[in-house]
């Protein structure tokens, strides 16, 4: 099954070489290599603003981007947000949904958070006067849907991650999107680790904004994605000004345009985004349920060898059950770094630390942090089979 | 090159036990965000020299193994001396230059990664921070 997405993957023919990183940062398919290159090479110009030969090309090739990402999530093209990142989709959403928020209103977040779906509402929060609470997690750091009590009348925006970067936990979205439209508030989601194992769908998820990073989707860095409501984009104000995002500008105000321009100040990042848009192209090409089997068959791999291994603690649900093929875990006497370290020596590429989400390191006890081994479609056997060699030898040489 | 980095001298260091300093006259504590290394650092101060040190680290075993040799080599050093080491284990690291401590020669083989020049660091910046570096 693996075979012929591996192919398509030049970097993983490298020998020796186990990339289970994914999570930071998806490897590229050729096609979108190449398709970068192309424009680079043939269309490289300003968009919307140009008269010239390149300037339309350019223009068709950003505006077809768009298409393919809005294909992607089964959305309206014009609902689709070009930003520079993940991180930065999701400070537009909170620098614009937190704009007339102010004391007594209030943000839930959850403790499964990246930080970049946290620190921009705290930020906010602390220059506009509403409070952010947790929704807490259980042992396995799921999110607690059981007691949605926070998600009260004073509740404006609930902003959850679709699934955690640390434990691949897929948090339950429209029972979130149900609590949070009973009261009037807004979903946010964060699906930067979600849309990496196929198409997505907010609008049906009941979010209202929903962003993603490129980089971990198979395309390139340096762009991401912000997808909202055409209903609910259109009452935003925009977060950031500048040349392309604005209609009349008089000596002493502007008038924004519609969205989606309204949300990309500047010049876009034009070349990333055809990229993007031919990954998520070729996401579309793949027969989900299969890779779904397969990515299932080799996490139950990878939780058996754990659970083999002396000292070793998975961290996070230790069942196959709404996870994403992202496992972490701790070894007793091991630091996560020093077992990275190792493990990177032999060309098992996995991820140590706190993976930018201190509160959930602080609810599951991990003051260290944990090491991460995500997976993607183009695993295989042998890359799980080679991080639980290494992992052994790892912890011999360091007891 | 593993069994190098790993070397038994450097697990020994890693393993000493560490204790914090009951009413200090000066503290530190850095992170390394990249990891997650914590070093936490107290000193007594006589005369202008380090008197007493006391410590606690939570990190990779490079973090606590240099953790310790500050613990060992800082008391007795004038303060101006104390704050130059983590200049001139930096420049240990990255410029080849040799260990300013005898006890840091087991520490040569973390010169090739460079990523991990920050663990040894952190002990010596926060013993130059905690004397108001």
């Amino acid at each position: 099954m693996t075979a012929p997405i591996r192919d398509a993957f030049p970097v993983l023919a490298r020998a020796g070489f186990h990339y289970l990183d994914s999570a930071a940062m998806a490897q590229l398919p050729s096609a979108v290599v190449e398709a970068v290159a192309h424009h680079d090479l043939s269309a490289r110009a300003n968009v919307h603003r140009g008269l010239h030969e390149l300037a339309r090309r350019a223009d068709d090739a950003y505006d077809g981007a768009r298409q393919r990402v809005a294909r992607f999530l089964s959305a309206e093209a014009d609902e689709v947000v070009f930003t520079g990142g993940c991180t930065l989709a999701l400070n537009i959403a909170a620098l614009a949904l937190g704009e007339k928020l102010g004391p007594g209103d209030r943000v839930v977040v959850s403790a499964a958070e990246h930080h970049s779906n946290l620190l921009p509402w705290l930020m906010l929060s602390q220059r506009k006067g509403f409070e952010v609470v947790s929704l807490p997690v259980d042992g396995d750091g799921r999110l607690r849907l059981d007691d949605l009590s926070l998600i009260d009348g004073r509740c404006r925006v609930v902003a959850v991650t679709h699934a955690s970067n640390v434990t691949g936990a897929v948090t339950d979205i429209p029972r979130l999107a149900e609590a949070a439209h009973a009261v009037g508030a807004k979903l946010v989601v964060d699906g930067a680790q979600m849309v990496p194992h196929g198409p997505v769908d907010p609008r049906a998820l009941g979010a209202d904004l929903y962003a993603f990073a490129g980089h971990k989707a198979y395309g390139p860095t340096g762009i991401g994605v912000l997808w909202g409501r055409r209903e609910l984009l259109a009452e935003l104000p925009p977060v950031l000004w500048g040349g392309g995002m604005v209609g009349v500008v008089g000596p002493t105000d502007a008038e924004p345009l519609d969205p989606p321009e309204r949300f990309e100040a500047g010049t876009p990042p034009v070349a990333q985004a055809v990229g993007l848009g031919v990954a998520l192209e070729w996401m579309c090409g793949l027969d989900w349920p299969s890779v779904h089997a397969a990515e299932k068959e080799l996490t139950r791999r990878l939780l058996a060898g754990l659970a083999g291994l002396d000292g070793v603690r998975v961290v996070g649900p230790p069942d196959l059950e709404a996870r994403l093929p992202v496992v972490s875990f701790v070894v007793a006497g091991c630091h996560p770094h020093d077992l990275s370290h190792l493990l990177g020596e032999r060309g098992v590429a996995v991820r140590g630390g706190a993976h930018c989400a201190r509160p959930l390191m602080v609810a599951l006890g991990l003051e260290e942090g944990c090491v991460r081994a995500s997976l993607a479609p183009y695993t295989n056997r042998a890359d799980v089979q080679a991080l639980l060699d290494g992992l052994a030898h790892a912890i011999r040489v360091l007891r | 090159m593993s069994e190098e980095l790993y070397q038994q001298a450097i697990k020994d260091l890693a393993a000493e036990a560490s204790q914090r300093l009951e009413a200090p006259d000066a503290s530190a504590t850095l992170d390394n965000p990249l990891c997650g290394d914590t070093v936490s650092l107290d000193l007594r101060l006589s005369q202008g020299r380090v008197a007493a040190l006391g410590h606690g680290a939570k990190g990779c075993l490079l973090c606590k193994a240099a953790a310790t040799v500050v613990a060992q080599a800082a008391v007795g050093l004038e303060a101006e001396t104390a704050v130059a080491l983590a200049d001139r284990v930096g420049a240990m690291l990255k410029q080849g230059a040799e260990p300013p401590l005898p006890a840091l020669a087991a520490f040569l083989a973390v010169r090739p990664h460079k990523s991990r020049h920050g663990c040894v660091l952190l002990p010596f910046k926060a013993l130059a921070k905690a004397l108001g570096r």
